[in-house]
């Protein structure tokens, strides 16, 4: 080491020395970048401004096709059709007033167009994002918008798949639609997935299933010139197309139904005992779902809104009614697990009934009464109140809940249907609750005609039809039969309903044969021509109280006040294929009217099934 | 009178300095760096596309990184001349770790999980370590170095760049070489020792070329050399950046209206190549302004750094100040189009913590050994 050489002084002097090397070094570098900075930012900027203007390359989200959406036999309900869209970059216009008018002029805007245009300018949005203005371009249209390109900065003609429902009313309530998707929609959604999405489904399957149904988006890298117009695709990911739906329902059995209807306010729905698969989910009258895909115009919307028959409700799902008699089978039932009758035990029906202690006359439907040996058997075959009115009372509330609980009322059981309603089946404490009163035994006895307090959808009414048609084994009802080839799988069930005697589904089963096919049956209308064996139970709903002592007379009710008409159906009792649960608003006599659209429904199934077993057994004998 | 005389001369010495100097702070620099976050964080608004999340969390970082800046400053020098080895050491131990069990991203292993609560990059240490041993070996030696302290000094500066361009990681082990190459440099290294370098450099190159760099770093020089081969991959970045700088012009696009930046031509535009959006929007005067503000720094710093105590500070401190000058040209030589795409983030302007914290400890370090030199 030589120490005495290292001396503090020269060394401060070397790095003074390198310290004024190294500034130097560093001005001059400094100096460089200052240089390409001007070079490129002064010398080379008309150059790289017309680039930055006019060729862009620009990644584009690509949105992915929408699944397609197939009846059990594989005819096409919803699908992706193209069509040409005129749309507008905002930010590329320079007056939005002229360029609208100069539109205008050229291929016609409507007021309604041009509002919801306004509106989505004018609300949150990615900048230079394209905004639809108008959709379904004719050929002509698309050619005089290409003519006056140059006078149309911003403006562009995109084509785009959009939904059509082919099946169009049929089917509105169960596939829902599609349409815009809205602000508070937009706050929700994974932004990455819909960034190039623009319409998200919004009822029906079409909202259930979105998020299969949708798909993943893919990207392309595009060269644009500077009004935006996309001159070539460079490279591009494709999108992952959403996944295709089958569904259970059979849209000739869809269409049977809601033309059955003519027009009709009420609903049907049609389930497979054996799957819970629904065959057929009707609710009419409806209306165009293909309306709202591209935005529906304010007058057709109030039209349909303002309409008595309030066609854009969903009756099947959400219409909630006092199922009436249909609930007597059910009731029936209970009442042997109860032990407080058995299928021999007579009463007298004196054609009304009445509580001790109290004034009021529970009446029977049938005013001179039923006779004095009516047992369970015929109290369902004629729908005799009075005996439901004393087995009720024998039975209490507390029984008799818990066990139509089982058969899926006063909840929703359905696997897929978006937005079903449980209804009600009412409790003491819910009374209590929501009346602010203590259950009366009166009301055990309204109960017992499905009436008072009790409401239950449509799609209830088939769920317990279909549970009852196997005899306690439980189904969620669904929609969906396969996502993508793969069966949709049902994750949990109710527990199966195990009652003491299993004799006794038979006996009902007869006895809601008899229905039909015994001369005092309330539904003997329906034994004309049929060639299989078929269950059912009719049921009214009374849509105005009559009061005490009055008399009830239809003729002087105005249409809408007369009382609702249902039907419970399964068949064949044997070998259970479709159970069904039908109603006819005001319709008055289910005997009449929701019942033959329930035979109707039931035939055209069968006979289907039938032809189509024959066709495959001709085919495995060759 | 002599008890007056002594309290006025303490209240003289404790009275002449101001909190800052309390603080072992520097004024000149500790203003030029707040409005370099400043701006930075106005920038960082607009390439961020309006992310005031980025912008709480860059804020975050700053102040981070100011607080591990006033710790440092804390420090005596002779702290840092003790330490410098035994932290080397530590640091190429962490190094190996990241070699064997480090955690991966993008395919480049740089991370280490710290009992799986924090991750640190080991290599972003060294890029003060180095400096700091090789400042430590220096100091004890007579200036200028001769050949056997040149190739020991070299060892040590090449042993961690060499692991760190391993993990792989170009840019960085660059800016660890270089670090502990300016403070042989500022030791009076001999014109002869650098053209010799020079010459072996130019021979190591084909070396380099075929053993040792990765095929992303062979295809990013490719790119530099010639952008419009492959004008969607590699290419892509230089060409969108100098669009987007060249279309910013004398005066700018204004600020968050860069067409380029903000319509997402520009990748990587809130971390490397954030220079981009600012030349886009603010133009030359803006990007001229920029380097006025780095360039006062790296004066005042060298000023500071000459007027140290001894060599070992003096050593380190200029040897930290220079590096982060490479860092400014590296980044924007780069984004402008005049150097290969490495991977240097704009010093305390690209959104990131790591590089952040790194940058002012090294502030911290240059304040510490300025404002501890009259003892």
């Amino acid at each position: 080491m030589s120490f005495a050489l290292k001396d503090d002084r020269t060394e401060k002097g070397i790095f003074a020395n390198r310290a004024i090397l190294v500034s130097v070094f560093v001005l001059l570098l400094f100096l460089v970048l200052a240089a390409r900075m001007t070079y490129l930012q002064i010398v080379k900027h008309d150059i790289y401004a017309s680039k930055s203007d006019n060729n862009r390359v620009q990644i584009q989200p690509v949105a992915p096709i929408r699944g397609l959406i197939f009846d059990r036999n594989g005819v096409l309900l919803a699908e992706n059709l193209p069509t040409h869209s005129l749309t507008v970059v905002a930010e590329r216009v320079a007056n939005m007033d002229e360029t609208l008018a100069l539109i205008e002029a050229l291929v016609g805007l409507t007021p309604d167009e041009k509002t919801q245009f306004l509106s989505r300018v004018n609300e949150w949005r990615r900048p230079y994002e394209a905004i639809p203005l108008k959709y379904k371009l004719s050929e002509d249209a698309i050619a005089i918008l290409m003519v006056n390109n140059p006078f149309l900065t911003g403006v562009q003609v995109e084509a785009e798949l959009i939904r059509h429902y082919p099946k169009g009313a049929d089917f509105a309530h169960v596939l829902g639609y599609v349409g815009q998707i809205n602000l508070r929609e937009k706050d929700r959604l994974d932004p990455s997935r819909y960034k190039a999405t623009r319409r998200i489904g919004k009822i029906g399957v079409e909202r259930y299933y979105e998020d299969l149904l949708h798909g993943e988006p893919g990207y392309q890298k595009v060269e644009t010139n500077a009004q935006g117009r996309v001159l070539k695709v460079l490279e591009r990911k494709s999108p992952v197309p959403g996944k295709n739906l089958i569904l259970n329902i059979d849209s000739e059995l869809q269409k049977k139904a809601y033309d059955a209807f003519a027009g009709r306010r009420g609903s049907l729905v049609a389930i497979d005992p054996n799957t819970g698969g629904i065959l057929a989910m009707v609710s009419s009258p409806s209306f165009n779902p293909n309306l709202f895909v591209n935005g529906i115009s304010h007058n057709e919307y109030n039209t349909l809104r303002d309409s008595l028959d309030v066609p854009l409700f969903d009756r099947a799902t959400r219409g909630q009614y006092p199922p009436g008699s249909t609930m007597k089978p059910f009731l029936g039932l209970a009442f042997l697990e109860s032990d407080v009758t058995n299928w021999t035990e007579t009463i007298n029906d004196p054609g009304f009934y009445m509580l001790e202690n109290d004034d009021r006359v529970y009446r029977d439907w049938k005013r001179t009464g039923h006779g004095d040996a009516i047992n369970l058997r015929h109290a369902i075959i004629e729908s005799c109140d009075t005996y439901f009115y004393e087995m009720s009372f024998r039975t209490g509330l507390d029984l008799l809940h818990p066990f139509l609980t089982k058969f899926g009322f006063g909840k929703n059981t359905s696997l897929d249907v978006a937005n079903a309603l449980p209804a009600l089946l009412p409790t003491k404490e819910w009374k209590r609750k929501n009346r602010g009163r203590s259950w009366y035994a009166g009301d055990t006895l309204n109960m017992a005609l499905g009436q008072g307090y009790m409401l239950a959808t449509p799609l209830q009414l088939a769920t317990a039809t279909s549970v009852f048609a196997s005899k306690g084994k439980w189904n969620r009802a669904k929609l969906v039969q396969f996502i993508d080839g793969d069966e949709l799988k049902e994750e949990t069930k109710p527990d199966d309903i195990i009652i003491k005697n299993p004799a006794d589904w038979d006996r009902m089963a007869r006895a809601m044969e008899d229905v039909i096919k015994h001369y005092q049956g309330t539904a003997r209308g329906l034994s004309r021509n049929l060639n299989y064996r078929l269950a059912g139970k009719t049921g009214t709903a009374q849509v105005v109280g009559i009061k005490q002592n009055e008399k009830y007379d239809s003729a002087a009710l105005k249409e809408r006040q007369r009382d609702h008409a249902l039907f419970i159906s399964y068949a064949p009792i044997e070998a259970p294929k479709i159970a069904i649960a039908s109603v006819v608003e005001n319709g008055e006599s289910a005997g009449s009217t929701a019942g033959p659209i329930a035979k109707l429904v039931t035939d055209h199934y069968l006979n289907s099934i039938t032809s189509s077993n024959e066709l495959l057994g001709a085919d495995h004998g060759r | 009178m002599a008890g007056d005389f002594s309290r006025t001369l303490s209240l003289g010495d404790s009275g002449g300095k101001s909190i800052l100097q309390k603080l072992h702070l520097d004024p000149k620099l500790l203003s030029l760096l707040l409005l370099l976050m400043l701006s930075g964080l106005f920038i960082l608004y607009s390439a961020s596309g309006q992310n005031i999340v980025m912008i709480y969390r860059q804020a975050t970082y700053l102040l981070i990184g100011f607080v591990v800046m006033l710790a440092v400053a804390q420090f005596h020098p002779r702290w840092f001349q003790m330490a410098a080895p035994w932290m080397y050491g530590a640091v190429i131990i962490a190094l190996l770790l990241v070699l064997l069990v480090g955690v991966g991203a993008k395919g480049a292993q740089r991370w280490l999980s710290v009992f799986g609560i924090f991750r640190f990059q080991p290599s972003e240490i060294m890029k003060l370590v180095v400096p700091m041993t090789v400042a430590w070996y220096l100091a004890s030696k007579v200036m200028p170095p001769k050949f056997k302290v040149i190739t020991i000094t070299l060892a040590i500066i090449f042993v961690p760049t060499l692991m760190v361009m391993k993990q792989p990681d170009l840019g960085t082990s660059l800016l660890i070489a270089a670090s502990g190459l300016f403070v042989l440099l500022l030791a009076g290294l001999s014109v002869r020792w650098m053209l010799l370098a020079l010459v072996i450099v130019l021979a190591v190159a084909p070396v380099m070329w075929y053993g040792v760099m990765h095929d992303y770093q062979k295809q990013r020089v490719l790119t530099f050399l010639d952008p419009e081969s492959d004008p969607l991959g590699s290419g892509w970045n230089i060409i969108q950046s100098k669009t987007a700088i060249g279309s910013g012009g004398l005066e700018g696009k204004g600020w968050m209206q860069g067409t380029q930046s903000q319509l997402e031509f520009l990748p990587e535009r809130h971390t490397d190549f954030i220079i981009a959006v600012f030349a886009e929007e603010q133009g030359l005067i803006g990007v001229l302004f920029l380097l006025c503000v780095y360039l006062a720094i790296v004066f005042r710093g060298l000023y500071m750094a000459s007027q140290a105590r001894d060599s070992f500070s003096r050593l380190l401190s200029g040897a930290l100040i220079v590096t982060f000058f490479i860092y400014v040209f590296v980044n924007i030589g780069m984004v402008s189009g005049i150097l290969p795409v490495v991977g240097v983030p704009l010093p305390l302007i690209s959104y990131g913590g790591t590089s952040i914290v790194t940058l002012m400890a090294a502030f911290g370090v240059i304040m510490s050994v300025y404002t501890h030199r009259q003892v």
